[in-house]
């Protein structure tokens, strides 16, 4: 990998770069190189500070820890958003925001849970500005100036506001199923737009009654027709009508099973397919906000899928630096880091590949949801509009977001943004590809749920 | 949520009185629950007290912990509540041994809140039957007024830190409202010594003129002692009418708003003050709990420790009992534990009081080789630590009694966290082995909410004028407009608060420390709009 980032810089450098392109590389290298030397280094844990106030007889004694369980917190969630909403209209500012948890379980297993949070303002004092350093107390052994811990100084990559503690490496994560709850808390529904029946899926949860089936016997409604057809049918094999006596209707044998009746039974019901590809550049120049920034974005819309489609969606995660690859969970996917370099059109050949390989275009709908900082080695983008050009007549729609760094200017559009636009294809295709950019240092959560409706609408 | 059952009833009895014979002194009648895994998500945000008021805030995850900054503490989580009779809660799953155990820390909190005068206030309230009737009341108001009782209740609830708990500790047992001085003391004793400051000669001069007047005209001395102060000092008159004795001042922001706020003079607005009392109330109730955490702590650890190892019903759990006590009063590598240096600060009082150190003999001795043999074996120990549960409060405790001593026999030292660009992470590191830095360490740690005052003067129905009294550090700035905002609703006019700001000045060469300004600032907000202003 290492050997190949820099192969790859070779090369890309003898083909001729643009100075603004060299500049975006080179920074890139840089953070690769840095973090691969703070991988090597040793650190000693960090140490679990608690303050003078944290600890209380509750927790010492009686042994029921306090925990607000955020699963019944959300049982009042519906009246929490409504009373929200009255807010703005009475003229103060909303209180709930979207918190994210990493909720450390029994052994080791820790669940990323979406909860409703709030704040109470008051007037506190503020230390950090004279306070450079924290102060605690300690005991022990040891002599003025000794090292007891470390502690990163990065926040690790997704973890955004509202994370508690809980560093431990755990076996088998996932986002709690019940985070789809998190759909009701973006309250606007989101549509995923083209969405077509392909595939004939039968759904394990929607039913349809219908009064289609028919029913010697008993039933809700008299179908007339085919009753006279039974009874005649009856009759015929009696004897009672003739071909050459005709039949007058007061000689007919009505037996009461002949009677054919409508009745309500359970319909197969078929639902849309989709397929969602959530592509996510981890690369160096990606490292803080703008990956908080995607991974946020990215976690709403998968709790938002996961409840408005209710599991008729099945997702497929990719990360990409030079190269792509696929991951098996979410979890996965929100916590990896590294620090190698981008080419976007990795990932979108990956995709492409996957497509073709299971023919998912057949029967499922297929969206594509990227984020990126903007940056791409490859300054043209050819080979990246060449794999979205193949895969564009199978999608129902592809979004991409730019969550742009701290260095990179405001009003210049990065390298992926200019090359998608002077491809055309945002213009010619409007309704298979979209693309979003905004700053990642000013990214409210606000700016996110804008950026999806943007990406989905 | 249920009462403890007759057998364990019994046993609890037995430790009272083992307490009492020790020489803690609380109440005899006392409440036990049993408490269960939901009673704690139910009740948890309201520290355990089912009559608390309902709010919503209740219902959500509070953020503590924005990024870097502590925004501690919050309430206080009870396990014994100072109500009349004191209630406890234990769980069902502890053995009994740990439940005798458990008791006997509870009946110390006991006595302390029943003796430390920090409590004062309280110990003629039942707080738990005013809260259910504080409670019945906001739900009434509810249902009278739906969404706007919450928004008073989040607004009162914004500056219930700012309480005047201090100032109302010594008005217990005053007479609740002190008339207003006579003309004659008010002219004596607060126009001319502290409005005109007029010298002592004069005002012995005053006193024999109307003690001249007195005897040949009684009747009628003070009248005509006074038209000659009219001529000689016209604005006399006025100058008492609007005087506002202290006493019959407002306490504290909250209890200002309530008594003089235009907008909840209003006729239709009046029920709010009732809210903001209720909230200011409750806030009271807490107040003396926060300040007293580590002293509260240490002295139950303290009795905890020292009635249940005498208590012959621990045999055959002692190792257990070890282990558990191990974990609550050990001294962390690094962080702060209230139960381990609020028990380790007891034991050290006394240890002190029986060597007889305490006392200004031993402190001018300045040989160590005299101070470290000094041991007059008084047995004086145990009276100064009651003495120690009657006064003091954490603050009290940590200046007076952290000294090189303790910090040497406990090892104790203050950790720094500072920053190792190479390596790109926070270092933890030991920064000081001084009692000193300890001392100042821990009393910045207490619970220490900003003083903020209402500047009378610059206070008229259009505009509530607030100062913080600059202590050295700044306002929290991403609180001060919502804040303000609820201010401003409450007073129904513009807010403006004065306060200090620190910039810092980034330093020139990596030795230097970095500079510091203080700027004063004006925040104003007004139709929900907030503005800052550099004075």
């Amino acid at each position: 990998m290492s050997e190949n980032i820099f192969k790859l810089y070779k090369q890309l450098k003898k083909k001729g770069l643009s100075h603004d392109q060299l500049e975006i590389i080179e920074r890139e290298l840089d953070c690769y190189t840095r973090k691969k030397e703070r991988d090597k280094a040793t650190k000693p844990e960090a140490p679990q500070i608690s303050g003078v106030y944290d600890k209380n007889d509750f927790e010492l004694f009686i042994g029921i820890i306090k925990n607000t369980d955020p699963f019944l917190a959300m049982q009042t969630l519906e009246d929490l958003l409504e009373r929200d909403k009255k807010r703005e209209e009475d003229g103060f500012p909303k209180r709930i925001k979207i918190g994210k948890f990493i909720k450390p379980e029994k052994g080791n297993k820790e669940k990323i849970v979406v909860v409703p949070t709030t704040t109470e303002p008051k007037f506190y004092h503020d230390n950090s500005i004279t306070e450079d350093e924290d102060e605690t107390g300690g005991s022990g052994e040891g002599e003025e100036g000794e090292v007891l811990g470390e502690q990163p100084m990065e926040p690790t990559e997704g973890e955004g506001e509202g994370t508690g503690a809980g560093q431990g490496e755990g076996a088998e994560h996932d986002i709690s199923s019940d985070a789809f709850d998190l759909g009701k808390i973006l309250t606007e529904k989101f549509q995923l737009p083209n969405l077509k029946t392909k595939g004939k899926k039968v759904s394990q949860t929607k039913f349809q009654y219908d009064l289609t089936d028919k029913n010697r016997g008993f039933g809700q409604l008299l179908d007339k027709k085919d009753t006279i057809k039974k009874i005649l049918e009856t009759n015929i094999l009696l004897g009672n009508v003739t071909e050459e006596n005709g039949f007058s209707t007061e000689n007919l044998v009505v037996n009461p099973h002949d009677k054919i009746y409508r009745i309500m039974s359970r319909e197969k019901d078929f639902e849309a397919q989709c397929v969602v590809f959530f592509i996510r550049d981890y690369s160096g120049s990606m490292q803080g906000k703008p990956t908080e920034a995607i991974v946020s974005q990215h976690l709403l819309i998968y709790s938002w899928l996961m409840y408005q489609y209710q599991n008729n969606v099945q997702v497929r995660f990719v990360l990409h630096d030079t190269e792509a690859k696929e991951v098996k969970d979410f979890y996965t996917y929100y916590k990896s880091a590294v620090a190698g370099g981008t080419s976007v059109f990795a990932a979108y050949e990956l995709v492409a590949g996957i497509i073709e390989k299971e023919q998912l275009a057949r029967e499922n709908n297929i969206y594509i949801f990227h984020g990126t900082d903007g940056d791409d080695w490859e300054e043209t983008g050819e080979k990246a509009l060449a794999a979205i050009n193949k895969m564009l007549p199978d999608l129902s729609r592809m979004g991409i977001t730019v969550a742009k760094n701290a260095w990179t200017a405001l009003d210049k559009p990065t390298t992926v943004e200019t090359y998608l636009m002077d491809s055309g294809l945002l213009k010619e295709k409007k309704e298979l590809i979209r693309l979003d950019a905004f700053s990642a240092e000013e990214a409210s959560e606000n700016r996110i749920i804008e950026g999806i409706k943007k990406l989905i609408s | 949520m249920y009462l403890i059952d007759q057998h364990t009833k019994k046993i609890m009895e037995e430790c009272k009185e083992r307490a009492r014979a020790a020489g803690l002194s609380f109440d005899n009648e006392t409440l036990e629950y049993i408490v269960t895994n939901s009673d704690m998500i139910n009740l948890g945000p309201k520290n355990m007290i089912p009559t608390l008021y309902d709010y919503w805030v209740h219902d959500v995850e509070v953020l503590k912990e924005i990024g870097k900054y502590k925004l501690y503490p919050h309430n206080p989580y009870e396990t014994v509540i100072n109500s009349r009779p004191a209630i406890s809660f234990y769980n069902d799953n502890n053995p009994d041994w740990l439940n005798i155990m458990i008791f006997y820390h509870v009946l110390a909190h006991i006595d302390f809140f029943q003796n430390n005068i920090l409590f004062e206030n309280q110990w003629k309230d039942d707080f738990v039957g005013l809260a259910l009737a504080d409670k019945r009341l906001i739900e009434n108001l509810r249902s009278k007024h739906g969404r706007w009782v919450d928004y008073v209740i989040e607004f009162s609830r914004s500056i219930d830190n700012i309480t005047g708990y201090f100032r109302m500790l010594p008005r217990h047992g005053l007479i609740e409202e002190k008339q207003l001085p006579s003309k004659l003391n008010f002219y004596f004793d607060i126009f001319l010594q502290e409005i005109l400051k007029v010298p002592q000669n004069k005002i012995f001069k005053e006193i024999e003129r109307y003690n001249n007047i007195g005897q040949s005209n009684p009747e009628i001395a003070e009248a005509m002692f006074f038209s000659e102060v009219r001529v000689k000092y016209p604005e006399f008159q006025s100058k008492y009418d609007n005087y506002i004795p202290a006493e019959a001042e407002a306490m504290d922001i909250m209890d200002f708003i309530c008594r003089h706020s235009p907008f909840l003079k209003k006729e239709q607005n009046r029920w709010m003050q009732s809210v903001m009392t209720i909230v200011r109330n409750t806030s009271l109730y807490f107040a003396p709990q926060m300040r007293t955490k580590i002293m509260n702590e240490g002295w139950a650890s303290y009795w905890h420790d020292e009635l249940f190892r005498s208590d012959e019903r621990i045999s055959g759990h002692e190792v257990d009992y070890a282990r558990i006590n191990a974990g609550v009063t050990a001294i962390t590598r690094v962080g702060l534990n209230p139960y381990a240096i609020g028990m380790r600060l007891v034991q050290h009082v006394e240890s002190l009081a029986n060597k007889g150190k305490i006392n200004y003999d031993f402190q001018k001795i300045s040989d160590a080789d005299t101070r470290g043999n000094y041991n007059k074996e008084t047995g004086r120990g145990k009276e100064a630590i009651f003495k120690l549960r009657k006064n003091f409060s954490d603050f009290m405790l940590l200046n007076t009694f952290i000294d090189q001593d303790f910090i040497n026999d406990h090892d104790l030292f203050v950790v720094g966290k500072r920053v190792n660009e190479e390596k790109g992470v926070y270092e933890y590191y030991i920064k000081s082995k001084k009692a000193e830095d300890y001392k100042n360490m821990m009393i910045d740690s207490l619970y220490h909410p900003p003083l903020i005052k209402v500047n009378r003067g610059k206070t008229d129905d259009d505009c509530l004028y607030l100062t913080h009294v600059f202590e050295g550090k700044q306002i929290y700035k991403p609180y001060i407009a919502d804040t303000l905002l609820g201010i401003e609703f409450l007073w129904g006019a513009k807010v403006c608060l004065e306060t200090t700001e620190i910039v810092k000045e980034d330093a020139d060469t990596e030795d230097k420390a970095p500079a510091f300004t203080y700027r004063k600032v004006m925040y104003t907000m007004k139709d929900k709009k907030i503005t800052k202003t550099q004075l």
